[in-house]
């Protein structure tokens, strides 16, 4: 089980960072929400794994997870919504202000970054 | 109380001249003057008890966790340089109330020099050496804003930046080399450390700690190679000049000499490198003042060699030198302040500082003549000045040091610097004040300036005569109570007289004077030999550094920094990439631990492979953009399924809830944003991302994978487990912790959710104007729409499904503190709830009939958590304080009603205002952008309307 979290963790990351380093806003949108899976989930199994044990306190029962990751998280996944929102907007705004959705705000026609590099 | 008194006092001083400018130019410098004249009473009210050896100490903590506390202490030494800063600072201002001429804002010039003023005495009374440090930082600063305060001249902004980056560099040399020795003593207390000499030379430390210290020193004190920038300082106004780069600033770094004599003076290293320096500097000073046609000039060079002199002696490290270069440091601050002043005069009078045209100028002048003549002939060392005194002692020293084995070395150069030093200053007697008039057509008829302006020269005049007549008498006790100060121990035998007899000093000053006046006779020749020797220009030296560095910063910046966000993304991501690589190789043992791992049940390998094929599918596919918003929304599914199936409900809600809003906000964005990425990517770029990607991936993998494998270490959750009960009232542990334990994070959390909702309400509002509405206004309908925009099903089905959504959204909320759920989650329910009323009836039916504002829920929201939190406060309890108490409802049974319910109310009222506030933003993005009017009606076709009306629909 712990090997399946983590090769998921690995491969949202590998695939939120290829997203995030992508020309267009709305790959980089859906990058860094990917990305916010993995971190979420990593600080998640910051408090191991268990299954059936909730942290949820019951007569007779001494063993729970760790609850405090899973506070951190709850939040982190909440305040990600309302980040995400606002990049989102962002990038609408930042579409109809210069005619394009490149993340570097360049017109359209011009030769992109790696035109110039590769 | 007093002590830190006379160093407040130029701070809280400051800010009268700025006031005081507006009542006229005499209350101006009335207000200034009486600053420094109440500081200097403070201070001349210690001096007796402070001659007399007692050390004066006051301490407040400020930082003690750095070892930064505001402590001062007032010794001989401090008392000295106090009283040099306040007693002629108080001669400047009342100078400079004539000097400044009506169109010079002079309120700004006193602010200026009162900052300066109040550093200045921080640096000498600080006992410790960070509060020293900042105080040293401040006179770079307030002697940037001094010397460029003729900021319409060119020179003057140069020389400002010159002065900046030079004292600036060897401030931050000085950092480190403070801290070095704070490091090796344990205590940034000076007075520690002073105790502490043997430790600090035992060092292997000493050395760097020493170059590094003497760096800040020399740059300060315009020591060779770092002199050029103190005649460059010379655009200042005259009065920065006299004050500032004759009499204190620059001898801030010999100050420092002198403070840390005792701990780091000795040893061979402090000898060839102080003693070389000022030897150096002496003799290159002086003979370049030789040659200076600008009066100011002039006497810069030469205060350049005079400092030079007094670094030398610290340099020799004996205790007789050490009193003579204190005597010095005296002498030189009353014959150069007069002499820069009376330059003032000059400049003032001639309109010009060009020694070639001047002559004769004692019989238009005959104050400021008299008082340039005897000063100068005090910078000579002309007998019965005091400046013959200090420069006696010091060729005496001279004569007795031996360097590299060479007995002869240091008495010769010593006495070609003494030479040098009496051509200068002859030449600034007789080129200027007497012989013929060279230039009957100076700028101004030159004549005696008012009395303020020639008073605070002539009172340091009258002061070198009586040191030089009465040594020991006016100046013995002042000399005396400073040198034990710097050599923190027994004083050496010696007698502050005229006359000691006939000693090889006194013929090294007869040699000097003489061979000093024939070089003067021989100035034009001289003058003219040298003018083709090609001389290494130190302005263009230090320019084309500049320029190289400029250059070299904007490359690096330029390529770091160009303004793409790819460039800026792929640098933070490689960059973390590498720390952890590093990490990782710092120590090998980073893969499986031995803690006994979860059995994987087939439902999780069927989830998992779903995870991985979606994943994978969404970067493949990512050009497809709604196909990749419906791939993530799977991703984040399994995530939630994922929380479930770990024992964790309360995320596995907030996720999937969250995961609701997201897809109908990224929907809402896509109908705006084009529909497909185009494939622009190069295949290199393509490697390189891919690369980079796998490395995070396989990093954070990696990672995860050696905590999970290891055993949890004790962590705080135990105390959580335990005391969610009794202190927080409820069994839903990871509720109580956000609304009760780490109530004060949910409560930030809270505020950034409401400030991303009212950014993106800015964002937003504000589209209606320039290009951006033109584009909207232009926008063309780019996907198919669907024919019927309110499906009758969907709006029924969804008034129904309102009560029974806003009922779970209440029971999730209320049992929240025992049960999973919570205000956050909660929160989202009911949020979905909404939208799907304004999905399904449309926007403007919706709104009609939701009279919520929703600005006003999130600053609800706020308050009510804020209330909670302090309501804690009417019981004397800290801030969010939770208290509880059981309630028994009929239907519902017992349960616990926590205080911390109002809490979790804010947090689920800004959550809904959030959300909601965001979505109805969007939404009305696409409406400007679709041309359609708002729809008051439920749905495009209302049943109920035509059976009422059988007759029109026939």
């Amino acid at each position: 089980m712990e090997f399946l979290v983590a090769s998921s963790i690995g491969l949202l990351t590998t695939c939120g960072t290829y997203l995030l380093l992508r020309g267009r806003t709305f790959p980089v949108v859906i990058g860094l929400a990917l990305l916010s899976y993995a971190v979420n989930v990593f600080l998640f199994a910051m408090g191991r794994l268990t299954i059936n044990m909730p942290p949820i306190l019951r007569d007779g029962v001494t063993e729970y997870t760790d609850p405090l990751p899973q506070a951190l998280v709850l939040t982190a996944i909440v305040i990600s919504f309302g980040m995400t929102a606002l990049i989102v907007v962002l990038s609408i705004r930042a579409y109809l202000e210069i005619g394009n959705d490149h993340v570097d705000g360049r017109p359209v026609g011009e030769p992109s970054e790696a035109g110039d590099k590769n | 109380m007093s002590l830190t008194l006379i160093v407040l006092l130029p701070f809280i001083g400051a800010v009268l001249p700025a006031i005081m400018i507006r009542a006229g130019r005499n209350a101006c410098a009335t207000a200034t003057g009486s600053v420094t004249l109440l500081a200097l009473i403070l201070l001349m009210a210690k001096a007796p008890a402070v001659i007399a050896g007692e050390v004066f100490q006051v301490s407040y903590n400020w930082l003690p966790e750095l070892g930064l506390n505001v402590t001062f202490f007032l010794d001989g030494l401090g008392l000295l340089f106090a009283t040099l800063i306040l007693g002629i600072g108080l001669l400047i201002i009342i100078y400079a109330r004539f000097y400044l001429s009506k169109n010079d804002p002079m309120g700004r010039f006193y602010v200026f020099l009162l900052l300066f003023q109040g550093a200045m005495v921080g640096i000498v009374l600080s006992d410790n050496i960070l509060l020293l440090l900042i105080f040293w930082e401040l006179t770079s600063l307030s002697s940037f804003l001094l010397i460029g305060y003729w900021k319409h001249l060119p020179e003057g902004r140069q020389g400002a930046r010159m002065a900046l980056a030079v004292t600036g560099a060897g401030g931050l040399a000085m950092i480190a080399g403070m801290l070095i020795v704070g490091d090796i003593v344990g205590s940034y207390n000076l007075t520690d450390i002073l105790a502490n000499a043997d430790l600090i030379q035992a060092s292997p430390m000493y050395v760097p700690a020493l170059v590094l210290i003497l760096l800040g020193c020399f740059t300060k004190s315009a020591q060779f190679p770092f002199h050029f920038w103190l005649p460059h300082a010379m655009a200042a106004p005259t009065p920065v000049s006299a004050y500032l780069h004759s009499a204190t600033m620059v001898k801030a770094g010999i100050f420092l000499m002198a403070r840390m004599w005792p701990v780091l003076s000795g040893t061979p290293e402090w000898f060839y490198i102080v003693a070389t320096a000022g030897l150096v500097t002496m003799v290159l000073g002086a003979w370049i003042a030789i040659f200076k046609h600008d009066l100011k000039g002039l006497l810069a060079y030469s205060t350049v060699s005079h400092l030079g002199l007094v670094t030398m002696l610290f340099g020799f490290g004996t205790p007789m030198a050490a009193v003579a270069g204190v005597f010095h440091i005296i002498n030189h601050a009353t014959f150069k302040a007069a002499l820069f002043m009376t330059a003032g005069i000059v400049d003032h009078e001639t309109g010009t500082r060009d020694i070639r045209r001047f002559g004769g100028l004692l019989n238009l002048m005959p104050i400021a003549g008299t008082i340039g003549i005897i000063s100068a002939a005090s910078m000579a060392g002309v007998i019965p000045f005091n400046g013959f005194l200090s420069k006696e002692m010091m060729l005496e020293e001279a004569w007795h040091t031996v360097w590299f084995d060479q007995n002869w070395l240091v008495p010769l150069l010593a006495t070609i610097g003494a030479i040098f030093s009496v051509a200068y200053s002859f030449r600034f007697i007789f080129h200027v004040w007497l012989g013929k008039p060279r230039d009957e057509n100076l700028p101004h008829h030159p004549h005696d300036p008012p009395f303020g302006m020639w008073a605070p020269p002539a009172f340091l005049t009258v002061l070198v005569v009586l040191i030089g007549l009465f040594p020991a008498t006016i100046a013995g006790p002042l000399v005396a109570a400073t040198s034990g100060a710097v050599i923190g121990g027994e004083l050496p035998e010696y007698h502050l007289a005229l006359w000691h007899g006939l000693t090889p000093a006194l013929g090294m000053s007869a040699i000097a004077l003489v061979l000093g006046a024939l070089l003067l006779m021989r100035h034009a020749g001289l003058l003219s030999a040298t003018a083709n020797l090609s001389r290494p220009d130190a302005k263009s030296m230090f320019d084309c550094a500049m320029a190289k560095l400029v250059a070299l910063s904007r490359f690096v910046s330029d390529n770091l920094h160009n303004g793409s966000l790819q460039r800026y993304l792929a640098i933070m991501v490689v960059s973390a990439v590498a720390i952890g690589v590093s990490g990782f190789y710092a120590k090998p043992d980073y893969l499986s631990g031995s803690r006994e791992l979860l059995e994987v049940s087939p439902p999780a390998a069927i989830a998992w492979l779903l995870l991985v094929v979606t994943c994978i599918a969404s970067v493949f596919m990512h050009h497809n953009r709604l196909l990749t918003l419906l791939l993530v929304g799977v991703i984040g599914l399994i995530v939630s399924l994922g929380f479930i199936y770990l024992s964790a409900p309360d995320l596995a809600l907030t996720q999937i809830s969250v995961e609701v809003v997201t897809v109908i906000l990224m929907l809402l964005a896509l109908n705006i944003l084009p529909k497909e990425t185009p494939k622009e990517s190069l295949p290199g770029r393509k490697m390189r991302d891919g690369i980079v990607s796998i490395a995070a991936g396989l990093g954070i993998g990696g990672a995860i994978w050696a905590i999970m494998t290891r055993d949890l270490p004790n962590s705080i959750s135990a105390y959580h487990l335990a005391n969610s009960k009794t202190e927080g009232g409820g069994t839903n542990v990871v509720n109580v912790i956000l609304v009760d334990f780490r109530g004060f994070d949910t409560f930030g959390e809270i505020i950034v959710l409401g400030i991303a909702a009212l950014s993106i309400f800015a964002l937003i509002e504000t589209v209606t104007q320039g290009e951006a509405a033109k584009r909207l206004a232009n926008w063309v309908v780019d996907n198919r729409r669907s024919a019927d925009r309110h499906p009758m099903m969907m709006v029924v089905a969804t008034r129904v499904m309102l009560p029974l959504s806003l009922m779970v959204g209440v029971y999730i909320f209320l049992r929240g503190h025992n049960e999973p759920g919570g205000g956050f989650i909660a929160g989202l329910v009911v949020s979905v709830a909404l939208v799907m009323q304004y999905m399904a009836s449309g926007f403007g039916w919706t709104q009609n009939r939701m009279k919520v504002n929703y600005h006003g829920m999130i600053g609800l929201g706020v308050i009510a958590a804020a209330i909670t939190g302090v309501s804690a406060w009417v019981a004397g309890l800290p801030f969010l304080t939770s208290g509880f108490t059981h309630v028994h409802l009929p239907i519902v049974g017992e349960f616990e009603l926590a205080s911390a319910m109002g809490f979790d109310l804010g947090v689920f009222l800004t959550v809904v205002g959030a959300v909601m506030l965001a979505l109805a933003k969007l939404s009305q993005v696409e409406r400007m952008a679709e041309h359609v009017d708002v729809n008051l009606d439920p749905m495009d076709h209302d049943p109920s309307a035509s059976v009422a009306t059988p007759e029109k629909e026939a």
